[in-house]
């Protein structure tokens, strides 16, 4: 069984509309939670029904645009903040900072940028999960230039 | 815009020179844009987060972003310009004026990095950068610079203008372009503005040193375009560039008017005898104050680059200045020689700012809503503004150059006139109607006035004003 992209937002948007706060589901090679930020943590596979939080309503597991169809809007970037040589790796040959569906904190290191010899460590700056690295390693990146895009956490 | 065309041009297998970056903004980018095109070189244009809309970057064969609009985090990014550079595969790099193009530390990272730096050797720009090290250069090639000299303290200074005579004087020892100067009428003067010139020229340029000049009362300020190759120089003419606030020039014109012949010549010999002595290889500007009273002149300074009124000297000599710039810069001996450069017609460039003449000239940013410029026969247009164009506040604000040429000075006179008039720029501020009133003036007619002339005509105008 594969599970696209697609599959997840469907089962956000699922999960969205429904009264439940988390969704847990195991199937073939996947395992995937989901949960209401605020939510508390509720053992088990199945999904049980949580108590309603007082106040305002807890936020979504992403940002409400993202359970729109429209996914791609919800996506944060990372940028360059100076132009010079990518590199996605502390040294040729290395494994990459990240690759696409890594984990990032703000103070993650994602990248290099070389200017004049000067190596400068990008700094994801979001929170969230890699899902695409759109500049390429050892390539000419411009000022602001889009380097990753990153679904926030 | 009638475009000035060399007689003889380089085509790109004549050197190395196959890419150019572009490390300038504005109405130079588009300048020098276009004769890459002319010559089949690829043009990449280095552009700050505010100019990747801008007339230059739609010109470019490739535009890549630097960084922020403002000039420091991206014009002014030696390493960024010269990652650029690389990043691109260009051979070469243009630096303009302004921003880099006078920093000997740019052209050094260029030339450490197998860039070739269009313009003159780090070590040229160095030496004639350094105020005192270029009048050193002048007397060695025996050119008469301006009564003076570096004074270390206040009481060297009172002793020095004691010597030459007040009113004088404090330059900064790095500085230029009329900025970093301060006048002083009589020793009390000296005394209250010799810490404060100090400490100014310390934190504009980085060096807190000053050196004294005698103050030219008469002053014109003539000066003579230079060619060489680091083997021979050649002149290209003069220019008077007296029509001038507060030392920025606002108008100017090729060649100078009214000069007795024997001293042009000598002016010429003077300026290639101090280019020759620094062995300069590219274009150049020698500066000159000529004292109109005695009839005698005195070195200024050399501006190691292309300067912003090298079109008036395009449109009498038929030349491009860039082309020959490029040329030089990758090795290539003079194309010309002085029999060669046959200078014909008269030449005037006003330059438009986008400013407040009625406020202090202070910049008035903003958008360019409409834009019209004439076409006509012996004019020329240098511009970077089209509707829709942003004046930004992070930049210079002048914003084009019209410059008309004639057979005669009258004749390039009365088409500026005219084309001033036809000129409308709507959205922001300028300073055309000014260049009208100034061009109808009889001592603009006339020729041949010092450069107190546009604060005499802009005090008598105040005055008139607050009369009525």
């Amino acid at each position: 069984m594969s599970f696209s992209h697609e599959d997840v937002q469907r089962l956000l948007q699922l999960l969205d509309a429904s009264h439940f706060d988390e969704l847990d589901l195991e199937a073939e090679g996947i395992k995937l939670s989901l949960r209401r930020r605020g939510a508390s943590l509720v053992a088990g596979l199945v999904a049980t029904p949580a108590p309603v939080p007082e106040g305002p309503r807890s936020t979504p597991v992403v940002p409400a645009p993202a359970a729109s169809a429209d996914s791609a809007g919800a996506l944060l970037e990372i940028r360059a903040p100076m132009l010079g040589t990518f590199y996605g790796a502390p040294k040729p040959g290395a494994a990459p900072f990240v690759s696409v569906g890594a984990r990032v904190g703000r103070d993650s290191a994602v990248g290099i940028i070389e200017v004049m010899k000067l190596m400068n460590s990008i700094a994801a700056g979001v929170d969230g999960e890699v899902v695409e690295i759109v500049a390429s390693d050892g390539e000419l990146v411009e000022f602001d230039q889009v380097l990753m895009r990153v679904r926030p956490a | 815009m009638s475009e000035a065309s060399s007689t003889m041009d380089l085509s790109a297998a004549d050197g190395p020179i196959r890419r150019v970056l572009v490390a300038n903004r504005g109405e130079i980018a588009v300048r020098i844009i276009r004769t890459l095109k002319r010559l089949g070189i690829d043009s990449v244009l280095a552009a700050s987060a505010a100019d990747r809309e801008s007339m230059a970057a739609r010109m470019a064969d490739r535009t890549v972003c630097i960084g922020p609009a403002r000039a420091a985090d991206s014009y002014l990014r030696i390493g960024t310009l010269v990652e650029a550079a690389r990043g691109v595969g260009a051979q070469a790099v243009h630096p303009g004026y302004g921003f880099l193009s006078e920093r000997s530390e740019f052209a050094a990272a260029c030339s450490d990095n197998g860039i070739i730096f269009i313009g003159p050797t780090a070590e040229q720009i160095e030496r004639v950068g350094n105020k005192l090290e270029a009048r050193r250069c002048a007397e060695e090639a025996q050119v008469q610079v301006v009564p003076g000299g570096p004074v270390d303290n206040l009481s060297a200074a009172l002793t020095l203008a004691e010597q030459i005579g007040y009113p004088v004087l404090i330059k900064a020892v790095g500085g230029g372009g009329g900025r970093g100067l301060k006048r002083a009428n009589t020793p009390a003067e000296l005394e209250s503005q010799f810490e404060l010139a100090s400490a100014e020229a310390l934190s504009a340029f980085g060096d807190g040193r000053v050196y004294i000049e005698c103050f030219v009362k008469q002053g014109r300020h003539v000066e003579v375009q230079i060619l060489g190759d680091g083997h021979s120089v050649i002149h290209l003419g003069d220019r008077d560039c007296s029509v001038q606030r507060r030392y920025q020039k606002l108008i100017e014109e090729a060649p100078a008017p009214g000069l007795p012949e024997g001293m042009r010549c000598e002016l010429h010999a003077a300026a290639i005898r101090f280019a020759k002595h620094i062995n300069y290889r590219s274009l150049g500007t020698v500066e000159f104050l000529v004292d109109v009273a005695r009839q005698r002149f005195h070195f200024l300074e050399m501006n190691a680059r292309i300067q912003v009124e090298h079109p008036v000297t395009e449109q009498i000599s038929g030349l491009d200045l860039v082309a020959e710039q490029i040329a030089v810069a990758q090795g290539q001996r003079l194309r010309l020689t002085q029999a060669d450069v046959r200078l014909a017609g008269h030449a005037i460039e006003c330059r438009i700012n986008a400013e407040d003449t009625a406020h202090d000239f202070r910049p008035a940013p903003g958008k360019v809503s409409g834009v019209h410029f004439p076409a006509w026969p012996g004019l020329r247009v240098d511009t970077h503004i089209e509707p829709g164009a942003a004046i930004s506040p992070f930049y210079d604000s002048m914003i084009a150059k019209v410059i008309a040429s004639g057979d005669t000075r009258e004749q390039a006179r009365q088409r500026l006139e005219a084309a001033l008039s036809e000129v409308h720029i709507a959205g922001v501020l300028t300073n055309v109607a000014l260049h009208r009133e100034v061009l109808a003036t009889p001592e603009f007619r006339a020729g041949g006035f010092d450069t107190g002339f546009l604060g005499r005509f802009l005090a008598e105008r105040g005055a008139a004003a607050a009369a009525n």
